[in-house]
C-alpha cells in the first residue's frame, strides 16, 4: 500500500510536472505570463505554509519577507552592471533572509493571535521605512529597472522569453518544493508539527522550542524571498505595495483555499484565487474582492482543510 | 547641540498644542481600542473588521447628515445602523466558528474586512467625503484658533467609554457578559443566553467604532481606507494595554497617541508611527501581557 502510494505520488507529480512544461507551447501570451505569476505566488504561498500549516503560526508579515525580496533584487539589479540573474535572487534571498532573522527573533516569543499581530506590525514598519526613505527606495514610485538575461557565467548568456521565463521559474519553484517537502518531512519538519499540536509537551520532551522557531520563520522568510526575487525578474519593478500587509492577506487566503500543511494546496489556492479575480474582475472591474472575500469568507467556515483537503477526503470516501 | 539648544529648539506652546492634540487622537483611539478589547476579552475574537466598520460607521453618518443635517440624530443612527450589522455579522459568520480555534476568527475577520472595503471603495467612490463638524467655535491657544469640536470629541468619547463601563458593571445584560467572559460554560448552565449574549457584545462594539467613526469624520475626510490605519492602531493599543483590560486600553491609547504627537515635532506623522510600533515590540519583549497591567505571577 504505502509503496503503491509512493508510486502514485511520483506519477501524479511528474504528470503535473510535464503538463507545466508543455503548458507555455501551447498557451497564449496573457496565459503564459498568467501561469508564470501563479507559480510565483504559490512559492510565497507554499513558503508561508510552513509556518501555518507545519508549525500553527500564523504570519501576517509575508508582505515584508516578499517585499524585501523584491527590493533586494531591485538592488542588485541597479546597482551591478551588466544586470545579473543570480545575483538579483541572491540579494533577494539575503535580504529576506535578514529581515527574516530580525522578525523571528522577536516575534517567536508570543503564540498565537500575538503572533500574527507582532508579524503584521513588523511588515508595517518595513512598509512605513520604504514608503517615506524616498531617496533610496522610489517611495511611492517603486523604482524600475531592466530584465536581466539568463545567463550562466562563462557558458552563454541569452535574453529571457517569456517560455525560457517560465520554465526558469518552474524550476525554481520545482526545487524549492522538493526541498520544503524533504525538509518537513524531516526530523526537524516533525518537530515543528509536533509544536503545532502541542507546545508544552514538545518543551517538556526537551525541544528548545524558541530556536526551532525562529529556524522556521528564517526558512519561510528565506523562500518568501526568493518569491520576491522572481517576482522582480518577471515584473521589472519594485513598488511599496508588495509590502504592505494586505499582501500577507492574499497569501494566508492561497494557503486556506488550496489547504494548509500540503506544500502544494496553497499553490492550488494560488491558482483559484488569481482564476477567481480574473473571472470576476471581467464583471465587478476592481471590486473583485467582494466576491472572492464572500468566497474566501464561505470557504473558512465550510471547507476548512481547503480544496485540496476537501479533494482528498472526497476521493477516499 | 547642549540640552539648553535642545530645550530653545522645542517650542513651549508647541509642546501644549501636541499635547492637546494627542490627548483628543487618544480619546477616540481609546473608543475604537475600547470596542476592540471587549470583542476580544469576551469572545477570543481578533476582529480584522473592526476598521471598516468604523469606516462604515463614518460613511452612514455622513449619509444621515446629508437627510436631517443633524449632527446628533447621524451620530446615533451611525452606531444603530453598525450594530445592527455588527450583530448580523456575528450571526452568520462568527457564530459557527464557535468552539473552532480563535486563529480562525482572524482568517474570517479578514475577509469580512476585505468586502467590506471594496463595498463602500464601489458604493461610495474613492474621493474622500466630509462631515460638517457640529460647531464651529474656536478659541485661542497661542497662535492657533483651536477648535472647540476637538476637545468635545474627547469628553463624548470618555462619556461613551464611562457609559459601556457602567453598563458592564450593573445592566443586566453587562453582569451576563462579564459572567461569560469568566466561565462561558458555567454561564450557559446558570442559563444565560451565551450566544446571544455573544452577538450583542459584537454589536456594541461595532456601534463603538461606528460612533468614533461618526466623531472623527470631521477632522479627516471619510475615505474607504482610513479604516485601515486605525485598526493596526486599536491593535497595537489593545496588545500594549493588556487584552480584554479596558482600563489599561484607554491609558495605551493616551500614551501612545500623545508620543505620536510628540515624535510629529521633529519627524514627518508618516514616520511617527514608528515610535509607537516600536512601543508596541519593547512591550511584547518585556511586558508581554500588557505595560498597564500587574506581571502575572
Amino acid at each position: 500500500m504505502n509503496a503503491r502510494r509512493i508510486a502514485a505520488y511520483w506519477i501524479v507529480f511528474s504528470v503535473v510536472l510535464a503538463l507545466l512544461i508543455a503548458a507555455p507551447l501551447v498557451l497564449p501570451e496573457f496565459w503564459r505570463r498568467f501561469l508564470t505569476e501563479i507559480l510565483i505566488w504559490g512559492l510565497l504561498a507554499m513558503s508561508s505554509d510552513i509556518l501555518i500549516g507545519y508549525a500553527g503560526m500564523i504570519s501576517f508579515g509575508h508582505s515584508a519577507f516578499f517585499g524585501l525580496g523584491i527590493y533586494g533584487a531591485a538592488a542588485a539589479l541597479l546597482s551591478v552592471k551588466p544586470p545579473n540573474l543570480w545575483l538579483a535572487l541572491l540579494f533577494g534571498v539575503i535580504a529576506a533572509a535578514g529581515v527574516a532573522a530580525f522578525v523571528a527573533y522577536f516575534s517567536t516569543r508570543l503564540r498565537d493571535i500575538y503572533f500574527a499581530i507582532t508579524t503584521l506590525i513588523f511588515s508595517q514598519i518595513f512598509y512605513v521605512i520604504i514608503f517615506t526613505w524616498t531617496e533610496v527606495t522610489g517611495g511611492e514610485n517603486g523604482l524600475t529597472f531592466s530584465r536581466p538575461p539568463l545567463a550562466v557565467p562563462g557558458l552563454f548568456s541569452v535574453p529571457f522569453t517569456s517560455q525560457t521565463l517560465h520554465w526558469f521559474v518552474l524550476a525554481v519553484v520545482t526545487l524549492s518544493y522538493l526541498v520544503l517537502r524533504r525538509i518537513t518531512r524531516s526530523p526537524f519538519g516533525m518537530v515543528l508539527q509536533s509544536i503545532r499540536e502541542n507546545e508544552a509537551r514538545t518543551r517538556a520532551i526537551g525541544y528548545p522550542i524558541e530556536r526551532y522557531k525562529i529556524v522556521a520563520v528564517m526558512l519561510s522568510g528565506l523562500f518568501a524571498g526568493l518569491a520576491g526575487g522572481l517576482y522582480a525578474i518577471q515584473n521589472r519593478f519594485a513598488a511599496p505595495d508588495f509590502v504592505f500587509f494586505l499582501v500577507s492577506g492574499e497569501v494566508i487566503i492561497f494557503n486556506v483555499m488550496g489547504g494548509i500543511g500540503t506544500l502544494v494546496g496553497p499553490i492550488v489556492g494560488a491558482a483559484f484565487f488569481l482564476l477567481l479575480r480574473e473571472g470576476f474582475s471581467r464583471f465587478f472591474t476592481e471590486y473583485y474582492l467582494i466576491p472572492v472575500g464572500l468566497i474566501f469568507i464561505a470557504m473558512v467556515i465550510f471547507l476548512p482543510q481547503g480544496l485540496l483537503g476537501f479533494m482528498r477526503r472526497t476521493l477516499n470516501r | 547641540m547642549g540640552i539648553e539648544q535642545l530645550v530653545q529648539a522645542i517650542p513651549f506652546d508647541q509642546l501644549l498644542v501636541q499635547t492637546i492634540n494627542g490627548i483628543v487622537a487618544g480619546m477616540i483611539l481609546a473608543l475604537v481600542a475600547s470596542g476592540l478589547t471587549l470583542i476580544f476579552g469576551i469572545m477570543d475574537v481578533v476582529n480584522f473588521a473592526h476598521g471598516e466598520l468604523f469606516m462604515l460607521g463614518a460613511y452612514v453618518g455622513v449619509i444621515i447628515l446629508a437627510a436631517t443635517g443633524d449632527f446628533w440624530i447621524a451620530l446615533l443612527a451611525a452606531s444603530i445602523a453598525i450594530a445592527l450589522l455588527g450583530a448580523a455579522i456575528h450571526v452568520t459568520v462568527l457564530r459557527p466558528l464557535l468552539g473552532r480555534d480563535p486563529l480562525t476568527t482572524i482568517l474570517a475577520t479578514f475577509g469580512i474586512s476585505l468586502v467590506l472595503q471594496n463595498y463602500a471603495l464601489w458604493q461610495f467612490g474613492p474621493v474622500a467625503r466630509k462631515i460638517q463638524e457640529p460647531f464651529t467655535g474656536h478659541f485661542t491657544l497661542f497662535y492657533l484658533e483651536y477648535p472647540w469640536y476637538r476637545l468635545v470629541i474627547a469628553l463624548l468619547s470618555a462619556g461613551i467609554i464611562g457609559a459601556l463601563w457602567l453598563f458592564l458593571k450593573f445592566g443586566t445584560y453587562g453582569i451576563w457578559i462579564r459572567a461569560t467572559t469568566q466561565d462561558r460554560v458555567m454561564a450557559q448552565a446558570m442559563g444565560i443566553p451565551v450566544p446571544r449574549v455573544l452577538t450583542a457584545v459584537f454589536a456594541i462594539g461595532s456601534g463603538m467604532a461606528a460612533a468614533s467613526g461618526v466623531l472623527f469624520g470631521p477632522l479627516v475626510g471619510v475615505n474607504h481606507a482610513m479604516g485601515l490605519d486605525w485598526v493596526l492602531k486599536a491593535f497595537i493599543v489593545v496588545v500594549v494595554g493588556g487584552m480584554g483590560n479596558l482600563g489599561g486600553s484607554i491609558a495605551a491609547s493616551i500614551f501612545i497617541s500623545l508620543l505620536e504627537s510628540y515624535a510629529s515635532l521633529w519627524v514627518s506623522p508618516a514616520q511617527a508611527v514608528i515610535f509607537s510600533f516600536v512601543v508596541l515590540i519593547l512591550t511584547l519583549l518585556f511586558r508581554p501581557t500588557g505595560l498597564f497591567v500587574p506581571t502575572p505571577k
